[in-house]
């Protein structure tokens, strides 16, 4: 049993209850033992940070005064939420990177008898802790209902793989580890081209036009490589393209239905677990359906999606440089 | 003979320090001053078409000391924190956190043009303040409310679908040393000030 404790985030009782009932589940399958620190508090998302700064860092960097008092062996604070990670990443960080930022916290935190050193908690993706520490060959050794049928478009976000305080990812833009996770599950996964794309964070509550056009232009594409659902590591991200879609809808007239699940509830099912218990349901565009087709042959037209779905090439356009393996027939080969 | 300089427009009186200010207040070392104009930021940025300004000229506009204009540009507000220009920025500029210490300089001096971004900012800081965690009921109500009256009748579908799904806490969850987060609180806005 690996012991890790851990930062749930304001969301993960409320808006993203399904990630927090599917990923507790998940953990104890995989022997991940998730100590949740005390009387945590909101790490201020993306609001905070732009009204105060010295308030903002401080607010965060109590949750990690509380994680080192906490640890007992060195154990890594784990948060699933994107923008909590990314909070509790970059406050450590930068409180290294600016040491008058990191007095100006510490004696703010001693105002409350706290105080924390940079550095003295490693901070950790759920994401990445379960491809790491856990290993794909662990998690293909826990499925017994193989996701074998189920089309799903792995969506990263921004925050997770960016800006990546602690050079934790390869690649910042384009980053495989979530395909690999869901190929270990069985999932047919598709060439997401936008899976670090933003889905608009706070832009619904302050500028619905731009949120909006942000979770179009996702959904879009996911439905371009007729992808059965989205998969994501994000409460923001789901709440945006579930809740949202609606609106979006009737903004521009479109009818999508396009489900978005968290990869902790899809690596419950692939255990086998209870799908309700796994949160499924929760969604407001339903992923049940969906859902349904793990088991069944993939449709033909599914596994052709990237090829028949791509626009026709204008004959007046420029040439284009074209893979081998599109050329017409008939045209010769070098 | 007194020299006079004709080189500077007349019109406005640039903060030449404005610069620095900006820097003062970015969480980590801003690296504002290694721009080199290139413009990947705007370039590799999903809401530069709402923005009244490209992060680049936004920048220029800092170095050149054009403090009102800069605060009261949409730029930062437009920004969506997904850090493409940051991670792709040939300079390292810390991009995302200069455009919150810019948020956080215009909503200290009132000088933003639309109050929507700071209001729903402003109402947030204030439940985490009081309760220790968001609370997302609370928050959309008097948001949509003050600002998207209109909003409301799109939005209310999705309220109830949301808490059918058991998705919405009714009350707010409160942490037990409020007063702790308070004093921790108080103090960090007293030397922010005082910085």
């Amino acid at each position: 049993m690996s012991r890790y404790l851990y930062y749930p985030g304001c969301s993960m009782d409320g808006s993203g209850r399904a990630y927090g009932e599917s990923l507790t589940a998940v953990c104890e399958k995989l022997g991940l033992t998730l100590a949740e620190i005390d009387d945590w508090n909101c790490c201020g998302a993306t609001e905070y940070v732009g009204v105060s700064l010295s308030p903002a860092y401080s607010l965060i960097a109590r949750n990690l005064a509380i994680a080192s008092k906490a640890k007992t062996d060195g154990e890594p604070l784990v948060a699933a939420c994107s923008a909590c990670y990314l909070n509790l990443a970059k406050a450590d960080s930068y409180m290294k990177e600016r040491p008058q930022l990191g007095e100006r916290v510490n004696v703010a935190l001693n105002a409350g008898g706290l105080h924390y050193d940079p550095g003295a908690v490693e901070i950790r993706h759920l994401l990445e802790v379960i491809m790491n520490d856990v290993g794909l060959d662990q998690v293909r050794a826990n499925v017994v209902k193989p996701l074998a049928g189920l089309r799903v478009a792995p969506y990263l976000g921004c925050m997770l793989p960016r800006p990546d305080p602690d050079h934790r990812w390869k690649n910042h833009e384009r980053p495989d580890d979530l395909d690999r996770l869901l190929e270990a599950l069985g999932a047919d996964v598709v060439d997401f081209p936008l899976k670090t794309e933003c889905c608009g964070g706070h832009m619904t509550q302050i500028a619905p036009k731009v949120g909006l056009e942000l979770i179009k232009r996702l959904v879009d594409e996911a439905e371009h490589h007729l992808a059965d659902m989205m998969v994501t590591v994000c409460p923001m991200c789901q709440i945006n393209i579930d809740a949202y879609q609606g609106e979006m809808n009737a903004e521009f007239h479109t009818k999508h239905k396009m489900p978005i699940v968290f990869f902790t509830q899809l690596m419950g099912v692939a255990f086998g677990l209870d799908q309700k218990k796994m949160g499924i349901g929760r969604e407001l565009t339903d992923a049940r359906p969906a859902l349904k087709k793990i088991g069944k042959e993939l449709q033909a037209v599914a596994v052709e999606a990237g090829a028949a779905h791509r626009p026709r090439p204008d004959k007046r356009a420029l040439p284009m440089p074209r893979m081998d393996d599109e050329a017409p027939a008939g045209e010769a080969r070098q | 003979m007194v020299m006079t300089d004709v080189s500077r427009p007349p019109a406005a009186s640039p903060s030449l320090d404005f610069l620095g200010e900006v820097s003062a207040r970015t969480a980590g070392v801003s690296r504002l001053e290694m721009c080199i104009q290139c413009g990947t930021c705007g370039g590799s940025c999903p809401s530069a078409d709402a923005m009244d300004h490209t992060p680049r000229m936004l920048f220029a506009m800092i170095r050149a000391g054009m403090k009102e204009d800069a605060l009261r540009s949409n730029t930062p507000w437009m920004c969506v924190s997904c850090y493409h220009c940051v991670v792709r920025c040939p300079q390292g500029v810390h991009i995302a956190d200069v455009m919150y210490a810019l948020k956080c300089m215009a909503a200290q001096s009132k000088s933003y043009r639309d109050a929507t971004p700071p209001g729903f900012a402003g109402v947030f800081v204030g439940q985490v303040e009081t309760f220790g965690r968001s609370w997302e009921l609370g928050l959309t109500a008097r948001h949509y409310l003050r600002h998207y009256i209109l909003r409301l009748p799109r939005m209310t579908p999705m309220a109830i679908g949301l808490f059918l799904r058991g998705r919405i806490g009714i009350l707010p969850h409160r942490i037990k040393q409020r007063e702790q987060l308070h004093a921790i609180l108080s103090r960090a806005e007293e030397l922010e000030r005082l910085s």
